[in-house]
């Protein structure tokens, strides 16, 4: 067991290397993408307009009710289908892969998102949004010095495990010929026919990956609730 | 009727089929995740330390992974107690491998829901039911487990939601008659991947939804003599 690790390591050790870095970046970008397209939809889902209303809602029922890999496949073999898109300047990005994984994820991950937020943001308290209000304050002001700013911090836990479920759901780029980290143990294991050592080495990377995470949450989650704690006297 | 080009009635066994995976591997995953629960909160060292590690592991890698682990794993497993029992060779199928790779993996996250919710029973419970003279084993069951349900509930329900989308990765080890499966058949055959795509879509939005009402019918019963 040892030394096939050992083997597949110094056969395949850059292979993981470059899956690792696909992983991250693919997450890192969808994250940014996904918090983007987040906000709006999450105030969008709460507005009293109806038509705005029920299509971030549609929007966020397709993303959260399907599976993640029915949304690759509807973006990656799904949108080819259309002549209007294969002669569109889009045509470019969406018949790489690695472009079809970018959106999916990003759509996936900012339905999520929009749900957590704008939970988040109903939950603010109404005294503080008469205070915003008696100030004068403008709505455009209210949203984003007061009701966004309260409701993100609130919000640190469950977008903390929703970054956690992208970085896993990622693994999914490696269905659509990426070499992720998934798609690196899937070529070691191939190559090696160590099947178990070489997704073995690929959980161990991801369990880092994951438990540097986690500490970044808790360390944030720290200095931003830092008016919430206790006070300690020492 | 002939919206999926002929391809309707497979499409339609599909659908049950992955219900099916979900079916059997919530029934896993409900009986690990009750295992677990009662492991975590036990005074027992090594029963703690070994669920602590259960869903430390399987909550830090992507499902997909530990399926593909699971199938290889569990056909090897199977050589090996085949060759010691000495009889021919066992030979797993696709659906069960699936079902019990999806149903460890969400196992853990049942626990961790199943954790929380005996948290949540009020020890004055435990201590009234000791004092009654009740054994453990009834304690537990007319006592704690009733209570803990409600609380649990809706843990479980996210949990599901999660687990039944989760299906759509077993056509990935090779099950060829789930829907995704049959999905990518008709895909290849007819040239329309969007249609079918679409359609699995609404297939799992249809199953998720079915399955809300039932739950919802659940929490009901389970909130029974509570105002």
């Amino acid at each position: 067991m040892i030394d096939n690790i050992i083997l597949i390591l110094q056969k395949y050790g850059h292979v993981y290397l470059e899956g690792l870095g696909m992983t991250v970046q693919l997450t890192l970008l969808s994250l940014i993408v996904g918090f983007i397209l987040s906000w709006p939809l999450a105030v969008a889902l709460h507005t009293k307009r109806r038509v705005i209303c029920l299509a971030a809602r549609g929007f966020v029922y397709y993303t959260t009710g399907t599976p993640l890999l029915v949304q690759l496949f509807l973006v990656y073999f799904g949108l080819g289908q259309f002549e209007a898109i294969r002669e569109s300047f889009l045509w470019i990005a969406l018949r790489e892969p690695y472009w079809c994984a970018l959106l999916a994820f990003s759509f996936n991950t900012a339905g999520y998102s929009a749900q957590i937020f704008g939970g988040a943001m109903q939950n603010t308290n109404r005294g503080e949004i008469e205070a915003a209000r008696a100030y004068g304050m403008s709505e455009w002001q209210l949203l984003s010095r007061i009701v966004a700013p309260s409701a993100f911090r609130r919000a640190i836990p469950a977008y903390g495990n929703e970054i956690i479920f992208l970085m896993h759901g990622s693994s999914l780029a490696s269905v659509v010929t990426l070499l992720d980290l998934t798609g690196a143990a899937r070529v070691a294991a191939r190559g090696t026919f160590a099947f178990s050592e070489s997704y073995l080495v690929a959980i161990i990377l991801y369990m880092s990956l994951t438990g540097i995470l986690v500490a970044l949450f808790r360390f944030t989650e720290h200095r931003l609730l830092a008016h919430l704690r206790p006070v300690t006297t020492t | 009727m002939n919206i999926l080009l002929g391809y309707e009635a497979r499409f339609l066994a599909g659908l049950l089929i992955s219900a099916g995976v979900a079916i059997v591997a919530l029934a896993i995953a409900l009986t690990l995740g009750l295992l677990g629960a009662t492991a975590k909160t036990s005074s027992a060292k090594i029963p703690r330390h070994l669920a602590q590690a259960y869903t430390a592991i399987v909550r830090g890698i992507p499902e997909i992974l530990f399926i593909l682990l699971v199938y290889f794993d569990l056909q090897r497993l199977l050589n090996v107690i085949a060759e010691w029992v000495g009889i021919d060779r066992l030979i797993i199928s696709p659906f069960w491998a699936g079902a019990i790779a999806i149903g460890i993996f969400y196992g853990a996250y049942m626990t961790e829901t199943f954790r929380g919710a005996l948290l949540a029973v009020a020890r004055g419970q435990y201590e009234a039911a000791a004092s009654l003279g009740l054994s453990r084993r009834v304690a537990f069951w007319k006592i704690t487990f009733p209570q803990m349900l409600r609380h649990a509930l809706p843990g479980i329900r996210n949990n599901w939601q999660v687990l039944l989308k989760a299906t759509a990765l077993i056509s990935v080890i090779g099950l060829s008659d789930d829907m995704m499966a049959v999905a990518a058949q008709g895909k290849s055959k007819t040239g329309e991947p969007f249609l079918f795509y679409v359609a699995a879509a609404v297939g799992y939005l249809f199953l998720t939804a079915i399955s809300g009402a039932v739950f919802n019918r659940i929490e009901k019963y389970a909130r029974r003599g509570l105002t």
